[in-house]
């Protein structure tokens, strides 16, 4: 409610109050809890978090490829203004690679090794578009290069285990963009590969996204690639979208105390403290999420509010923060104890 | 791949030599050949003229080679319980045993694969739960009872099917075939389903349980993500990764079908080898046992070699690194 | 297909608390048993012939295995009948001898359980104790011994168990072979299948003759037999004992299946088996009787103990699979 597309422009794709749940014998677990964000064509969302946050599984969600038994429990998804999340799974198949590409973390077990990438590429073209078999190699060896594979002509019938990690994830990347797909998901697509090769494959992904004017949903935990890559972050924590807004504002002004602790925690961009700061206590686990704010526990400013109600984002500077600190009629005053942690990353 | 399959081959080498050590050593060293042949009666003159023509008055060493060369030549001396070559004992049942194993064999890879490959991808199903069900007791019962318990139902109660026997045959020079007539097919269905039914349980199981494994990897995720139908996924990037552990176990399982043909073959009295070598055992007739151990173990060998080389064929990781450099 | 086996770190024997049956009620064990009906069901039979097993000579009305006690002419009685001969009372029907068929499935099941579980006990002794050596002392003892397992695991069990048993035989002259039939029964079953528990077992000794604590009683110069049998040992036991539980099941149908071939009991003391193969030349002649209650018997004996073995197995190793 009150939450109005980012963009001027229509989004590519566009998530409101997005729930997932996991039903397991005890109870149900709510693995993502009332989620909303646009993505605009062109743009690169980063979405960032702890581990069991939530991250990989809202793209899991709006691919449709949540690991049974979790499944989507309420709120809409659209893909160019198309509601997809109500798709049965055999209208989903033929969106997946044509309209939504997805890339996994790890390019080494990716690619399926008993068969050459050129067949991987042909086949995934050939799915979604009406190539024959030679138009499709051709197709294919356009995309790899197009990726930076050197001497793609010799590399087609080439198997997966004869590429170094990072030429695979360019073969990963390839083949999620054979189709040119509007949308890619990219879940924490550098993660697994060498420091040298990150830099760039994350240049490769934007090049490429850029030039097809793809929107790009970028989960990862690393906050340095999203201040490299990402035009907008998106924080999540226990299941819950807390924090959205440009990168240079999430960055410079978080406006979460998750976040903020979040920043400070960071090399790099804390350069002026000796010790990083850390965040005290552990995110709860997703079967035990205290009611109200999920971070109050932890948070410094928490007051009696915070454990009864759970904020909605509310606007704050030029970004928007679930967090009471933000409520326009009645904000919640701000505790001094944590003031030093909110200094270090201005 | 050279030096691998250098390693394969005297590997199969190797088996076979400490079974040809064995075989020697029951032929030699169990019960007296010359009693047994000649029986009680003969004279101390007769015995020492077969030693000699046996070659048992050689040094150990030169009879064990003796043995390697005649076995070689497919020569296992005579039968004492039936005073007939071995070699024609064994020729003659050989195509009853092997018309049965290979229906068989086919019938549970076949069977077997498509199974599971159904209870993995349907594995909630109601279906899919009861053909787990039936396989766990199929995989508890022992071999003979479920022979006698389809020979009960079908031939007894229902009458449809033979209780026993070849039912009739053709001779194709020295090949007899059952397959070629009405009765020799229908004799072969209950021996064969029989035979089958445990390595299908088994082949079923295994391919269930890689496949799910399999599902589970991120390429196929990944396969999903771009957008290919689930029969594509399913069928050619999951099942073909499924398969290649499978292969190894198959291989081995088919070798081990010869080897219960034995227990089919007495519940359905069927003339092949394996009835040939339980009458061997019951009499202690060491010819025919240490040459149907040498037929089991070569079969074993050669199927372990063709294992080998056919993983190699379907996995390009163990293939040498292609001229793309 | 050997899969390394995994290692727990509970010890099994650890002294046990004043309340042991207390914890083992509320043990993992009894709490998995509980939710299984099947697994219940699978416990109350195998019990049950465990018992029948036990006390046969008490609960038979006859001795099958006494040839003056059978009635020659109560032969092929139906079952639920009282001979008009000799008043005996048959629950489950005669055979051709006029043995009880009730009492002979008793006698039976109880030479099927005896060698059932002396062959697996034979197999895990020398398994067990061929995989310490091997796993201990290494060497070319390791090579010699895992070799020859290597050559053992080409064949079936049941092929092995029938070589093994025509050769003893062999050694053995012709009149004896009925009498020692039971022993030879149970070594031919034990030696076709200790290899799992020496492949077990020495990879066991292998990983625990790494840890810490044995490299540390070697320094301090402890005799080799103390730490063989006070460390290592315990901690090897628990894979042994998980191949054992399906082991059983195994023996029994082993040895069903060599009694049925005919080259097991002899049918003057007839296991299941030999009484299914006996009954099996009067499936077409209308004495149904003398065939399907030996083949129930033997069903339900082979499927509940292997249900049980299953259960066994996962319960205490739920990463074997």
């Amino acid at each position: 409610m009150g939450h109005k597309p980012d963009g001027e422009r229509e989004p590519v794709l566009s998530v409101r109050r997005l729930r997932v749940e996991f039903p397991t014998r005890h109870a149900t677990l709510v693995a993502l809890d009332d989620v909303s964000f646009d993505i605009a064509p062109g743009e690169v969302l980063g979405v960032v978090g702890e581990s069991g946050a939530g991250k990989s599984m809202t793209g899991n969600a709006v691919i449709q490829l949540l690991e049974p038994p979790g499944h989507i429990a309420g709120g809409e998804i659209r893909l160019m203004g198309r509601r997809i999340d109500d798709l049965a799974e055999e209208d989903f198949v033929p969106l997946r690679g044509r309209h939504i590409g997805m890339i996994f973390q790890d390019p080494l077990t990716s690619l399926n090794p008993l068969f050459s990438i050129g067949d991987q590429l042909v086949e995934t073209l050939r799915a979604h578009l009406p190539m024959s078999e030679k138009q499709a190699r051709g197709r294919a060896l356009e995309l790899l290069t197009e990726v930076g594979i050197p001497a793609p002509e010799t590399r087609l019938d080439s198997y997966p285990h004869q590429f170094s990690g990072g030429m695979r994830q360019r073969v990963v990347i390839a083949l999620a963009l054979a189709a040119e797909p509007e949308l890619i998901i990219a879940d924490e697509p550098t993660t697994a590969l060498d420091v040298s090769v990150q830099a760039q494959i994350l240049a490769l992904l934007k090049r490429v996204c850029a030039e097809r004017g793809a929107a790009v949903m970028l989960v990862t935990h690393d906050m340095g690639v999203i201040a490299e890559t990402a035009d907008r972050v998106a924080v999540m924590y226990a299941g819950r979208l807390i924090e959205i807004g440009p990168v240079k504002e999430v960055i410079g002004h978080p406006r979460h105390p998750y976040t903020e602790g979040l920043m400070a925690s960071i090399p790099g961009l804390a350069e002026r403290r000796e010790r990083l700061y850390q965040i005290e206590g552990a995110m709860p686990r997703l079967a035990a999420i205290p009611p109200g704010c999920a971070f109050n526990p932890r948070c410094p400013h928490a007051a009696e509010r915070c454990r009864t109600e759970r904020p909605e984002l509310l606007p704050a500077g030029g970004s928007r923060a679930a967090c009471w600190l933000h409520d326009p009629d009645n904000p919640l005053p701000r505790r001094a104890s944590a003031g030093d942690s909110q200094e270090v990353a201005r | 791949m050279l030096a691998f399959l250098i390693q394969r081959v005297l590997q199969a080498i190797f088996v076979m030599f400490v079974v040809a050590l064995i075989s020697f050593s029951l032929f030699h060293y169990v019960g007296d050949p010359v009693l047994n042949m000649l029986g009680q009666e003969a004279t101390e003159a007769d015995r020492a003229a077969l030693r000699a023509q046996l070659g048992l008055d050689q040094p150990v060493v030169v009879q064990f080679w003796q043995f390697i060369v005649n076995a070689a030549q497919f020569e296992f001396g005579i039968s004492y319980r039936s005073a007939r070559s071995v070699s024609d004992l064994i020729l003659e049942r050989l195509p009853a045993t092997l018309e049965l194993a290979i229906i068989s064999a086919i019938f549970a890879v076949v069977m077997g694969i498509v199974l599971g490959i159904y209870t993995a991808i349907q594995r909630g199903s109601w279906l899919s739960k009861f053909i787990m069900t039936a396989s766990l007791i199929g995989v508890s019962l022992p071999t003979f009872l479920i022979g006698i318990l389809l020979i009960y139902l079908f031939a007894v109660e229902l009458g449809w099917l033979p209780a026993f026997g070849r039912g009739q045959v053709v001779d194709l020079g020295w090949w007899n075939t059952g397959l070629l007539t009405a009765s020799g097919l229908r004799s072969l269905i209950l021996p064969a389903i029989t035979l089958g039914l445990f390595q299908l349980t088994l082949i079923m199981r295994l391919v269930r349980a890689e496949m799910l494994e399999v599902l589970r990897t991120d390429y196929i995720k990944f396969a999903r993500a771009r957008g290919l139908s689930k029969r594509v996924v399913n069928l050619r990037h999951a099942l073909k990764n499924t398969l290649i552990p499978v292969i190894t176990i198959i291989g081995l399982q088919l070798g081990t079908i010869i080897a219960f043909a034995i227990i089919t073959e007495t519940v359905f009295q069927w003339p092949g080898v394996g009835a040939l070598f339980i009458t061997a055992v019951r009499f202690v007739d060491v010819p025919v046992m240490a040459a149907y151990l040498m037929m089991i173990a070569l079969v074993f060998v050669v199927i372990n070699l063709v294992v080998d080389l056919l993983y190699y064929a379907v996995d390009p990781r163990l293939r040498v690194q292609g001229g793309a450099k | 297909m050997s899969q390394d086996v995994q290692r727990t770190d509970a010890s099994p024997v650890a002294a046990k608390p004043p309340g042991a049956l207390r914890t083992f009620l509320a043990s993992d064990i009894v709490y998995s048993w509980k939710r299984q009906p099947v697994v219940i069901l699978a416990t109350l039979v195998t019990l049950t012939m465990f018992a029948g097993a036990l006390f046969a000579p008490w609960i038979a009305p006859q001795n099958p295995f006494d040839p003056i006690e059978l009635e020659l002419i109560d032969a092929f009685s139906p079952p639920l009948t009282t001979s008009d001969f000799t008043g005996n009372f048959y629950l489950l029907g005669s055979d051709s001898q006029g043995r009880d068929v009730f009492s002979a499935i008793l006698y039976g099941s109880r030479i099927s359980l005896l060698v059932g579980f002396a062959a697996v006990l034979f197999a895990l002794a020398l398994g067990t104790a061929l995989g310490l050596m091997a796993g201990f002392r290494g060497g070319w003892r390791d090579a010699l011994i895992m070799r020859i397992a290597d050559v053992q695991l080409t064949f079936p069990s049941i092929l092995m168990a029938l070589l093994i048993f025509g050769v003893i035989r062999g050694f053995l002259p012709r009149s004896m072979h009925a009498e020692v039939a039971i022993i030879v029964l149970i070594v031919a079953i034990g030696l076709s299948d200790w290899v799992q528990y020496a492949r077990a077992v020495r990879g066991a000794t292998m990983v625990e003759k790494g840890k810490e604590y044995v490299q540390a009683a070697r320094v301090i110069g402890l005799p080799d037999h103390r730490i063989l049998f006070q460390h290592i040992l315990p901690n090897v036991m628990r894979p042994v004992l998980v191949i054992g539980t399906i082991g059983l099941a195994l023996a029994i149908i082993a040895e069903a299946t060599l009694s049925f071939l005919g080259v097991g009991m002899p049918a003057t003391q007839p296991s299941l088996g030999t009484l299914i193969r006996v009954g099996q030349d009067y499936m077409f002649s209308g004495e149904w009787w003398i065939l399907l209650f030996p083949g129930v018997a033997l069903l339900l004996l082979a499927l509940s103990v292997n249900l049980l073995g299953d259960w066994l197995r996962d319960v205490l190793n739920p990463k074997l699979r």
